[in-house]
């Protein structure tokens, strides 16, 4: 894990250009749009059942998470 | 739709490990020092010495079997309309490996779904290429869904008054979402004016401000409190550091191994 980016795959590049993110340059800027949208909506559900529940036996089971994590809870 | 599915995986495969990752220690993180605290808190909401009550963990966190109007009175608040009443019937855990290894599993949750939004986020700035840039990523996803929230609405504990739940539920993901917006206006706007709107959507939620209960009046000792607040955050801090770097050192590998398919001609 500590290992440096390997020669061609700098870590400054950010831009879609950047070799490392040659592989998935392919992706078309919808499929780029589509991919990360639903990605995000994905974890958005996810987190919303865990954190933001009214239902009470999920409230119940995720309870400790909620506290831990600073959901709002009660 | 060309190139959608090595990308979706890739963002998912990458989301899935590091939300792994970064859950199973946050999750033991919490387990040592987050939840004690929360059950000693429950101990006072259950109006029981602390210290007894904790010797007692079973029967000091069977809410069905105890009263609930006197064992889940909030102070300054109304039980009800919190919606906290756990004596209703509603199915809760018991209490030891139950409840602790939901929180594990829904911390590993928490974890895949915030490893999903920061992933799919990076992706919009051209992927993560480095553990490096994972963790900056992760720093700001900890500014962004914890220092922000917290700042006005701090880390509570059970039987701590607290404004409307719904209420509360809102502004936290208003002031997320008006975060994450800022750092990104920070981090990308192209001129010095998107930095000054950056600056605004920050502040903005907390010129406004976090819904605030009626009375602050509570049977938690204002140190108990602090010492929950402290331990919430640093591990949270952990688990977005984890996360980003986790997600940074990932993402080449993974979108390598998925784009090679393609890469070869048939």
């Amino acid at each position: 894990m500590t290992k440096l980016p390997a020669p061609g795959h700098p870590a400054t590049a950010t831009h879609p250009g950047n070799p490392a993110s040659l592989p998935l340059d392919a992706a078309s800027p919808a499929a780029r749009a589509l991919a990360v949208s639903l990605a995000a909506l994905l974890g958005v559900l996810v987190l919303g059942g865990v954190g933001f529940s009214h239902v009470e036996a999920v409230h119940n089971a995720t309870h400790d998470v909620r506290h831990a994590n600073a959901f709002p809870c009660h | 739709m060309q190139g959608f599915a090595p990308l979706a995986r890739t963002i998912l495969f990458v989301a899935a490990l590091a939300g792994i990752g970064a859950g199973s220690v946050g999750a033991a993180l919490h387990l040592v020092s987050t939840v004690p605290l929360i059950l000693k808190a429950e101990a006072y909401e259950e109006g029981a010495a602390p210290d007894a009550a904790l010797a007692e963990t079973a029967a000091a966190h069977t809410h069905a079997g105890t009263d609930a109007a006197g064992a889940h009175q909030h102070a300054g608040t109304d039980a009800a309309a919190a919606g906290h009443d756990h004596g209703a019937g509603a199915w809760e855990p018991t209490p030891g490996l139950e409840r602790n290894g939901l929180t594990l599993l829904f911390t590993l949750l928490t974890g895949f779904g915030f490893a999903l939004l920061l992933v799919a986020a990076s992706e919009l700035a051209g992927g993560l290429a480095s553990w490096r840039q994972g963790i900056g990523w992760g720093l700001a996803g900890f500014a962004v869904f914890t220092l922000a929230p917290g700042l006005g609405l701090p880390p509570e504990l059970p039987a701590m008054p607290a404004a409307e739940l719904m209420d509360r539920q809102i502004w936290w993901s208003v002031t997320a979402l008006a975060t994450a917006l800022g750092l990104a206006c920070l981090a990308f706007g192209p001129r010095p004016l998107h930095a000054a709107l950056g600056v605004l959507l920050i502040a903005a939620p907390h010129l406004v401000g976090a819904p605030q209960p009626a009375s602050y009046e509570s049977p938690i000792p204002e140190g108990l409190h602090h010492s929950f607040v402290v331990a919430s955050i640093l591990a949270s801090f952990v688990f977005w550091v984890l996360l980003g770097g986790l997600a940074g050192w990932l993402r080449p590998i993974v979108a390598r191994h998925q784009a090679e398919p393609a890469a070869r001609p048939a």
